[in-house]
């Protein structure tokens, strides 16, 4: 592995399948009486968000702590970032603590790329921007593998949700993901991932929410969701802002959630085996109509769980293997 | 006065020659003149070196006043002789903004009191940059700065009704409008050029479509009023068409290439260091290929450099609050031999044209931009187009060190820059 992980394309196939196969051993402690390893004892894991998401924070905080890492929530508030300088300051300031990982979410792309220059610490991008959300994309693998792995026949929920998935890819599975690709690091995380590990992703939105040249991602396109339904295996519903609408995307909450949101009646459209996800948070009723995100194919509290797995391993893998960092003055550097 | 024998340099690259400098002027151009005839010169050996007409720079932004952390004029200038500049254009972007006869007045003193080379300040279009007001441009023109190009750039003049005015107003006194193209709406939080390399980083696109159309609105209204144009920092291949097409028409429009966007291209951004953010952005490969080719045939007339000097703290940041732009004075004559020269594009002769003459016609500067001749004021540059070197920015004489071209290597170096017959820089460092 990488001393990061701040694009999905820093990961070959074995590197992801080696999180996915660590996060299915990990998820087991989570059953268990006592969820805490020591592997990560003394050391420092430091949740640092210039965003606020509070589900990424805790999920990544029980993820450190159940491997008795020591975490330092860092949240620097939007007044103090307006120029800018205070990352690196910030970087600085880790450096000389002895941060071992830095969890770092931005709003600003490539946000983690400039940290990692002036860190000597592991950086995990948990969102920059529009850019990428890398351990969103492996917890999606990670739920698409448990629900879908080994054939297609298993219905949803079915109880081979402990069966032993490891070293398996997604190869052959076809993932649609909906929305406001554009803007959705969530998408850019997942097709790259998604397509190295064997999955054929398409991606559907209005053509205003595409970017204008693709270049080479791994996947094909279309402005037609009825379309791509009979052929998916996993729907991925991505949140649109509303916002977007002033901007001129799209005309109205009601054109977008027409043709874009996923209500009952497309969901007849999606084969029996089908599941339907969503990052979260949701907007129900306009990408994603409220009966189908508490509906018995979504997996989006699953999700959820899956995060705390996936990150558990994705930090054990990146810290285990380093030499603890040192606390620095800051002075020799 | 003393004067200066030049000893064995190429004129445009051309045969030997030896140059006799006197009074400020060219006085005589000739192989192996007699050290005789000139009592009291000194002698330079310029073996080797090609002797240019001194560099003008239709576009450099030189910060004074307001923004002296970043460069002043004597830095600037400085900068501007080492890179082989006798003249530069300051652009109006200042704090204040050199939108009246007393600010540009100030500029064009402290150019005279630094001495490095001249500076012919630009004025702004508009009052305070804004977009709505005319700024007085006569007061400007008839200022000691002598204002005749003006520009907010930074900025586009978006609003056609007032672009118009602007373009007819300054023919009354032989003025061209300087236009940054840049369609407002179409790039607002524009970070990247709009394409593959932006959709993988998730940046906001800067879209080719917003230059090339404010860039074509422009030039008919040019011809309309029977004006002058000049477009700025000319980034794309859909604009080179359309400045073509306008020249094919008779139109009076002229354009200039950085030397940034001869070179480099957008994916230079992929780890995000905002060293390479500047406005309007790195475009692709066949942009590159398009502005070589016009600047080599002419559609383009001119390389300015858009010398854009930022402190450390505004480029050391995430890419989104980067500032736009990159330093360029002392690097440009050798990117362009780099690009245009070494691939047999532009012969010295033509390099001359392009970074000497054109650019000193279309600002109408008649002191500089003369060819190597008898009686022409001696701004002349010598350039040793042999040695290769990686780009330290840490040894700029820019106060800045935003050097996009950091750690590349590039050939060449100016050993001697002359002003009217007295030299600024000397063996490669200021005299
Ligand atoms: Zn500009």
């Amino acid at each position: 592995m990488n001393r990061h992980l701040i694009s999905a394309a820093d990961l070959s196939r074995d590197e992801a399948l080696l999180i996915l196969d660590t996060a299915d051993e990990l998820a087991r402690v989570a059953d268990r009486p006592i969820k805490k390893l020591p592997t990560l004892r003394g050391r420092t894991v430091v949740n640092l968000f210039f965003e606020d998401s509070t589900r990424t924070r805790i999920s990544f905080e029980a993820a450190a702590k159940r491997l008795s890492a020591d975490v330092i929530n860092f949240t620097v508030k939007g007044s103090s970032v307006a120029k800018g300088e205070s990352l690196k300051d910030t970087a600085l300031t880790l450096e000389a603590m002895g941060a071992d990982a830095v969890v770092i979410r931005h709003s600003a792309a490539g946000a983690p790329h400039r940290l990692a220059r002036w860190v000597r610490g592991s950086v995990v991008n948990a969102g920059d921007g529009s850019h990428e959300h890398p351990t969103q994309a492996l917890l999606d693998a990670f739920t698409i593998r448990r629900r879908l792995g080994g054939g297609r026949e298993a219905p949803a929920g079915a109880a081979d949700h402990q069966a032993d998935h490891q070293g398996e890819g997604l190869d052959g599975l076809k993932v649609t993901i909906v929305g406001d690709v554009l803007h959705s690091r969530v998408a850019r995380s997942n097709v790259l991932l998604l397509s190295t590990l064997g999955a054929e992703v398409t991606l559907v939105a209005p053509p205003t929410l595409f970017p204008v040249e693709l270049g080479g991602w791994p996947c094909t396109t279309g402005y037609d969701l009825d379309a791509a339904l009979p052929k998916s295996d996993v729907v991925m519903m991505l949140r649109v802002q509303r916002e977007r609408m002033n901007a001129a995307y799209f005309p109205s909450e009601r054109e977008y959630s027409r043709r874009y949101g996923l209500d009952s009646s497309r969901m007849a459209l999606l084969p029996q085996h089908a599941i339907v996800m969503h990052p979260g948070p949701m907007n129900r009723g306009v990408e994603i109509a409220a009966e189908v995100a508490d509906g018995p194919r979504s997996t989006i509290v699953e999700q959820v769980a899956n995060g705390v797995s996936v990150r558990m391993a994705v930090l054990y893998l990146l810290l285990s293997g380093l030499d603890p960092a040192k606390a620095t003055t800051g002075a020799d550097r | 006065m003393t004067g200066w024998l030049i000893r064995g340099a190429r004129p445009l690259g051309g045969d030997p020659a030896d140059i006799l400098v006197r009074d400020g002027a060219v006085a005589q151009v000739g192989p192996r003149l007699a050290a005789s005839s000139a009592r009291g010169t000194q002698v330079i050996d310029a073996g080797g070196l090609i002797a240019l007409p001194g560099l003008v720079d239709l576009h450099a932004h030189l910060r004074e006043p307001g923004r002296e952390d970043a460069e002043t004029v004597q830095t600037g200038t400085r900068a501007a002789a080492l890179g082989g500049y006798t003249a530069v254009h300051a652009m109006a972007n200042t704090d204040p903004v050199a939108d009246t006869a007393g600010v540009v007045e100030q500029v064009w003193r402290l150019g005279r009191q630094a001495g490095h080379c001249d500076v012919q300040p630009v004025g702004a279009v508009t009052v305070g940059l804004g977009g709505t007001r005319l700024a007085e441009l006569g007061a400007m023109a008839d200022s000691a700065a002598r204002v005749r190009v003006f520009s907010d750039d930074g900025s586009c003049v978006s609003d056609a009704r007032l672009m118009r005015r602007a373009l007819e107003y300054v023919k009354a006194f032989d003025g061209v409008i300087a236009q940054h193209a840049q369609e407002p709406r179409l790039t607002e939080g524009a970070q990247l050029n709009e394409g593959e390399v932006s959709a993988r980083l998730g940046l906001t696109g800067w879209p080719a479509a917003a230059e090339e159309s404010i860039i074509a609105r422009d030039c008919l209204l040019a011809a309309h009023v029977g004006s002058s144009l000049h477009v700025c920092h000319v980034s794309t291949a859909g604009s080179v068409e359309i400045i073509g097409w306008a020249k094919s028409k008779g139109w009076q429009v002229t354009a200039e290439v950085t030397p940034h966007h001869l070179l480099l291209t957008d994916d230079l951004a992929q780890d995000y260091d905002p060293v390479y953010k500047v406005n309007p952005p790195l475009r692709t490969q066949a942009d590159v290929t398009a502005l070589r080719q016009g600047l080599a045939d002419g559609t383009i007339d001119c390389v300015a450099t858009d010398h854009a000097p930022h402190p450390l703290e505004d480029k050391e940041t995430e890419w989104e609050t980067a500032a736009f732009g990159m330093t360029g004075l002392e690097t440009a004559l050798r990117v362009v031999q780099h690009a245009m020269v070494d691939t047999g594009l532009l012969d010295w002769a033509q390099v001359a044209d392009r970074m000497s003459l054109r650019p000193a016609r279309i600002g109408r500067l008649a002191g500089h931009g003369n060819p190597l001749a008898p009686g022409a004021p001696a701004n002349l540059t010598l350039y040793d187009p042999a040695p290769t070197e990686a780009v330290d920015p840490a040894c700029h004489a820019s106060k800045s060190r935003n050097s996009p071209f950091v750690g590349m290597v590039l050939p060449g170096r100016v050993v001697a820059t002359f002003l009217r017959g007295v030299p600024t820089v000397l063996d490669g460092k200021l005299a």
